[in-house]
Order: structure tokens, then C-alpha cells, then sequence
């Protein structure tokens, strides 16, 4: 049975192309801004890519960027194949190709859905990835003298300047790193040296964060040493200070920014998609509609266009006897290859 | 004698009235172009207007105007330009060419106007920042006093964004006090003996807010006993470059707004040179079209110039103009205006000669 059969007077044919031939142009365009959008997303995560342990998330500017390429090819191909439907005469050179530019149409505009799906799914990988190239940021802020590193310390400043955040997941993580280098830590100092003996890995640990932690909405001067040491303040209770530091932590203001980008680059990559099967319905329509014209020689005769000429099940069947088929064929071409003096040996006579 | 003269066959002239028309719509956006360039200057100066002492919008305001009227003014340039292909419908733009030209002239004018400002603009924005910046860091500490409550945080993201400190340099913060009474323990000696130090009784350190610190130094931030060499390990402040934010904030805002200034000055400058070539343009077609109108034929050849004379007689000649109409004004404050004369009596007198009616 036919699957969603529709009648098409010349008219109607005539006005589907057009319209179709509208989309696609619509529909390249939007390629083109999600060809754009996988290239912004690509530079902020590259941007941040210092604090990131793992490229897993990549995996969503990459598809956005090769289906807003195909995209755009796609809906060129499908632009020149709605004006030539208009002609008769010229329509019939697509047949053989329309086939398998469907297949690899459905293909990449189901990239588009798997690239929406994997910007949530993905989540929790981000934050995996954010947690641990936070932890080794934080690790070797000190090192700004050791090549390969020397430009974590301006990172991780900047990065909490910007996301007015703080650590890890708050300001408390600074306490548990030495991230003062042994260079400018005096050694012949009593305090030093205590501080360095009373850990177990001899690290210098102390309750102060950097600079880049200060908070310009506190009331009052930044305090960043001594930070549990009510004593050491004048008028300061750490436990009520709010304002002093940032309270976010910085995986937990990443995660909301790029989740906060992802929520935008969603729904408008749905729409994309929405539009796209739209396209490739209508074509299809057109193309089953235009296949009852070829022979005719009244073009202007009513046709009917559909979907899939069988149900979906036997639809499905059939191709997967072809591809069976296929399969067979090759390994048959594989057996004869192998074994090239069989055949002549069977053409031979059979002597009494 | 005319000034650069130029003769239009029928052919020409409709290709300048055509160019014209596309000109004057350009013109619009470019008005347009104006207008945002003025509002984002004016949303550029008020995002600081904390940090100044004085308003600097004058700039912002002539852009804003100059823009609008650029849109208004070419709106009807273009309208005329596209009805001076056909004379019947010229005709009713005649009167208004000649003051049209003389508004787009002044208007034009501005335009340049506004573009030199934009270059002068930066004597006044020095010394605006200059007083603004004193008074913010002067300010800094007064976060419970309403109406200052958020210098503070201004002047942090200032120092941030623009990586920069103090006014003329970090030391400025050595001569004020930038931490609040409410925060010092004026029981501490060390505190006290400070103050006692100080011919008015302020707190003063050589030390500066966070948002100081450079964000490219290699080790932990010194914000506190800068000039101190002993209180810090290896450290010393004289070749310490890279610790604090070297270049005053009056400088990075100065940079900052100059920069602005000169895109915007070129820009408004080459509008400018694209206003007068239109102005030129509509000039000639006005000039042309009137001497088709004198000679009768449409189809005719024409001249048109930009003055009918030189320029010494054209301005001799509005200058009688601007006398006379000084003159007109002065008559209403004759004392004798109101007095008969005897030469009006004796024409009263005279009997109206009738004219015959044709029949």
C-alpha cells in the first residue's frame, strides 16, 4: 500500500516546485548560519580548551559544521532540481540521482538531530572534562616558570575575572594547593617553614586565594589571606562574609554558560531540521509526482505523489533483501577472484 | 561669468537625476550610519559618566542630529532628484530648489562640523576624566554613603577591563585614603600613629585595591607595602613591572575614547565628501533644469553651474540681501511712518486715469 498518496494537478506541481524552490534557498541559508554556529561554539570551547581534560563535546561544533556544509550543498542540488522539474525535458536526467542524494540528504539532516541530542546528552561529560582540567589549572597555577605552563597562572586569572568565579567548585579548593611557587616563598622564614613541615607533601598551604577571586561588589577592601582568621580582620566574620570572593565556582559557571549556549543553538538547530525534512518531503512528493509525467505527452495531466510506494515494513524488507543481495554479490566476486583456474577447468569436456 | 559650467543634453540630465535619486537614498543610510555612530558614543560616554566630571555630549548630540537630518533632508533630495526627469513635474519643486540647496548646503556644513569636533572633542575629555577619575578614587572608600555606595565597584571593573590603575599611574593611590575608617581598628597603634602621621587625619598606605594587580605577573599579587623591598621575598618594586597595572586609567580611557573618536571623525569626514558631491550634483540638475525651463524645450540642451556668478558677486550680492532685509526691519521704527506726506496727498489728488474695457 501506498504510503501517504497525494493527487497533483499541473497547478498544484507547478506551485510545490516553486515554493520548494523558495525553502531551499531559505534552508542554505540556514546551513550556512549552522555552518556559522558550530564555528562560533567550535572557538568558545577552543578558547577554554586549557581548562579541559577531555574534546569529547568537540564531537557538536564538528557535526553542526558538517551538516551546515552538506546542508548548503544539499539544498543547491535540491533548488536545481525543483527549477528543472518545471521542464519536463529536463527533469528526467535527475531520476538515477535522486535515490541516493535522498539517502545522504535524510543521512546528514539526521546529523542535525543526533548534534541537538548529544548537546544535552553530553552534559555531564563537560562537566567531567571542566572538573579535571580545573583541578590540573588550579594545580599548576604556580608553575609560571615551567615551559608548557607558564601561561596557566594568566588563564585561570582571567577566567575567574571574566566568569566572576572562584576554584573549582568555590574558593575553598585554593586552600587545598600550594599555588605560591617555592620561588618567592623565604625559606629562612619560621612561618614558611612550618607551614611546609605541618603537610604531609610538603606543600606550602595556606587559606588565601589569588587576586583574580576578589569580588568588586564587596564594601570593603578585598581580604584574600587568612581567610578563616576571624582575628586577622578588623570587623570580619568569614562565615556571614558574602561579598568578599566570588561564591561560584568556576566548572559550575562554565557548565551554565556553554549549557546556556547549547540551549540556544538547540531549538534553532531543531528548527533547521524541521525545515529541512520539510524540504525533503516536498521533493519527494515532487519527484514520485513529476516520475507520472515522464512518457506522457500531455504534461499537464493530474499525478499522484507520495512518500514510499509500499508500507514502511515492506519498504524496509526490500531493502534489506537488496542489501543482502548486494552483500552476496560481492562475496561471490570475492570467490571467483580467489579462485581463477576452477573455471576453465569445468568448461572442460567430460571424457569417457 | 558663471562658475564651472557644465552643458546637459536630455540624455544627461536624466542619467544625473537617476544617479541623484540612488545618491540621496544612499545618503539616507548613510544618515542612518550618523545617527547609530552618535547613539553608540553617547551609550559609550554614559557607561562612564560616573568617571566624568563634566557632560561631553556634544559630540554625541550634533552626530544624533546631524543624522536625522541627513535622513530627512535626502528622503526629499531623492524625491525631487526622481521627479526632475520630467519638467511638468519639476515645476512644483522649483521654488523650494533654491532653499532645499541652502538648507543641505548649512546641513552639510554641520557635517563637517561634527567631524572636526570629534578630533577637538579630546582637550575636554582629558580634563573630564582627569577631575571624574580624582573624585571616583577619592569616593572609593564611601561604600555605605548613598549615591557613592557603587564607586567602588565602578572603579574595580574600571581597573579590570582597562588593565589600568589610578589616575596617572598606581602611586596615585598613595595619597588618598582608599580604605574606610569602618574597616581600620582604630585601636591598633599601628593604625592610630598612621593617622596621627597625617596632617588631616588620613589613612594613608602605599598600597592599591586588587583590581591593580596585573594579570600577566608571574607571581601571587603585591598589593600591600609596594615601596617596602624587606617585606616581600625577592622582591624589588623598582624593576617590578609586571606586579600592578603600569599605565593610568585617564590614559587607557583616553586611548579608548580617541580611538572611538578617530574611526568616527574618518567616517563623518567621508560622509561629508559624499554629501557635497551629492549637494554638487543636485546644484547642477536645479541650474539645468531651470535654463530648460526658460528655453521652453524639454529636449533641449542646458547649462548649469554651480554659481551664476563669481563667487566675489555672489557673495557681494547676498551680502546687499542680508543689508537690505536689516533695512526692512529698521522701517517700523521710523518716527515719521504714520506722518502724510505732501507727494501722497498730491497723487490722492490726481483724478485715475480709466482704462477702456475691449468690447
Amino acid at each position: 500500500m501506498v504510503l501517504l498518496k497525494l493527487k497533483f494537478p499541473f497547478q498544484k506541481r507547478v506551485r510545490l516546485a516553486q515554493g520548494l524552490w523558495l525553502l531551499s534557498w531559505v534552508a542554505m541559508f540556514s546551513g550556512a548560519v549552522t555552518f556559522a554556529t558550530g564555528v562560533f561554539l567550535k572557538t568558545e570551547l577552543h578558547r577554554r580548551s586549557e581548562v579541559m581534560h577531555s574534546m569529547d563535546i568537540h564531537i557538536v561544533p564538528n557535526l553542526l559544521m558538517a551538516v551546515g556544509l552538506a546542508s548548503v550543498g544539499i539544498n543547491i542540488c535540491a533548488g536545481k532540481v525543483c527549477q528543472d522539474s518545471l521542464d519536463p525535458s529536463r527533469f528526467p536526467r535527475w531520476k538515477t540521482l535522486l535515490l541516493p542524494f535522498f539517502c545522504l540528504s535524510v543521512f546528514f539532516t539526521s546529523l542535525l538531530l543526533v548534534a541537538m541530542i548529544l548537546s544535552y546528552a553530553l552534559q555531564p561529560s563537560l562537566e567531567e572534562s571542566l572538573k579535571i582540567g580545573l583541578k590540573n589549572g588550579i594545580r599548576f597555577y604556580k608553575d609560571t616558570d615551567t615551559p608548557g605552563r607558564c601561561f596557566q597562572k594568566e588563564t585561570i586569572d582571567r577566567l575567574q575575572i571574566e566568569f566572576q568565579c572562584c576554584g573549582n567548585t568555590n574558593y575553598r579548593d585554593w586552600f587545598e594547593v600550594q599555588w605560591i611557587s617555592n620561588r618567592y616563598l623565604d625559606f629562612t622564614s619560621k612561618e614558611v617553614k612550618d607551614r611546609v613541615r605541618s603537610n604531609v607533601d610538603g606543600r606550602y598551604l595556606l587559606d588565601g586565594v589569588p587576586f583574580s577571586c576578589c569580588n568588586p561588589a564587596s564594601p570593603r577592601p578585598c581580604i584574600q589571606y587568612s581567610l578563616l582568621d576571624n582575628n586577622a580582620h578588623y570587623n570580619y566574620e568569614y562565615q556571614s562574609e558574602e561579598l568578599n570572593l566570588y561564591n561560584r565556582g568556576c566548572r559550575q559557571a562554565l557548565v551554565s554558560y556553554y549549557m546556556g549556549l547549547m540551549n540556544t543553538i538547540g531549538p534553532c538547530v531543531l528548527l533547521v531540521f524541521l525545515l529541512q525534512m520539510a524540504i525533503l518531503v516536498g521533493l519527494r512528493y515532487l519527484q514520485t509526482a513529476m516520475e507520472g509525467v515522464l512518457g506522457q505527452e500531455n504534461v499537464e495531466i493530474e499525478t499522484e505523489g507520495y512518500i514510499l510506494e509500499k508500507g514502511v515494513k515492506e519498504t524496509l524488507l526490500e531493502t534489506k533483501e537488496k542489501m543482502m543481495k548486494l552483500l552476496q554479490f560481492a562475496q561471490v566476486g570475492d570467490a571467483s577472484a580467489e579462485t581463477p583456474g576452477s573455471e576453465p577447468e569445468a568448461e572442460k569436456p567430460a571424457t569417457a | 561669468m558663471a562658475v564651472l559650467k557644465v552643458t546637459f543634453t536630455k540624455t544627461n540630465r536624466d542619467k544625473l537625476a537617476q544617479v541623484l535619486w540612488v545618491l540621496n537614498w544612499v545618503s539616507v543610510v548613510t544618515g542612518v550610519t550618523l545617527f547609530s555612530m552618535g547613539l553608540f558614543l553617547k551609550v559609550e560616554i554614559e557607561k562612564r559618566r560616573e568617571l566624568m566630571s563634566k557632560e561631553i555630549d556634544s559630540v554625541p548630540n550634533m552626530l544624533i542630529c546631524v543624522g536625522l537630518t541627513a535622513c530627512a533632508i535626502n528622503f526629499l533630495g531623492g524625491k525631487i532628484c526622481y521627479d526632475c526627469v520630467d519638467t511638468t513635474k519639476f515645476l512644483r519643486w522649483k521654488l523650494l530648489m533654491l532653499p532645499y540647496i541652502t538648507c543641505t548646503f548649512f546641513f552639510t556644513f554641520c557635517i563637517l562640523v561634527g567631524a572636526l569636533m570629534c578630533y577637538s572633542m579630546r582637550k575636554d575629555l582629558e580634563e573630564s576624566l582627569y577631575f571624574g577619575l580624582r573624585d571616583a578614587m577619592r569616593y572609593y572608600k564611601d561604600t555605605d554613603m548613598p549615591g557613592r555606595c557603587y564607586i567602588k565597584r565602578t572603579m574595580d571593573m574600571l581597573q579590570m577591563q582597562f588593565q589600568c590603575c589610578g589616575n596617572g599611574g598606581y602611586r596615585d593611590w598613595f595619597h588618598i585614603q582608599w580604605i574606610s575608617n569602618r574597616y581600620l581598628n582604630l585601636s591598633n597603634s599601628d593604625v592610630v600613629e598612621r593617622i596621627r602621621s597625617n596632617v588631616e587625619g588620613k589613612y594613608l598606605i602605599d598600597g592599591v585595591p586588587f583590581s591593580c594587580c596585573g594579570l600577566y605577573s608571574p607571581r601571587p599579587c603585591i598589593q600591600h607595602q609596594i615601596t617596602n623591598n624587606s617585606a616581600h621575598y625577592n622582591y624589588d618594586y623598582l624593576k617590578e613591572d609586571l606586579n600592578l597595572n603600569r599605565r593610568g586609567c585617564l590614559q587607557a580611557l583616553l586611548e579608548h575614547y580617541t580611538q572611538i573618536m578617530q574611526s568616527i571623525g574618518l567616517i563623518v569626514l567621508i560622509i561629508w565628501l559624499f554629501e557635497v558631491s551629492v549637494l554638487t550634483g543636485v546644484r547642477y540638475l536645479q541650474t539645468a533644469m531651470e535654463n530648460v525651463l526658460r528655453q521652453g524645450d524639454p529636449d533641449c540642451e542646458s547649462d548649469g553651474w554651480l554659481l551664476e556668478n563669481s563667487i566675489a558677486d555672489t557673495a557681494r550680492y547676498n551680502f546687499n540681501i542680508i543689508k537690505n532685509l536689516g533695512k526692512c526691519y529698521q522701517v517700523d521704527d521710523d518716527p515719521n511712518i504714520d506722518v502724510p506726506s505732501t507727494s501722497r496727498q498730491m497723487q490722492e489728488n490726481v483724478p485715475v486715469k480709466q482704462i477702456p474695457e475691449a468690447r
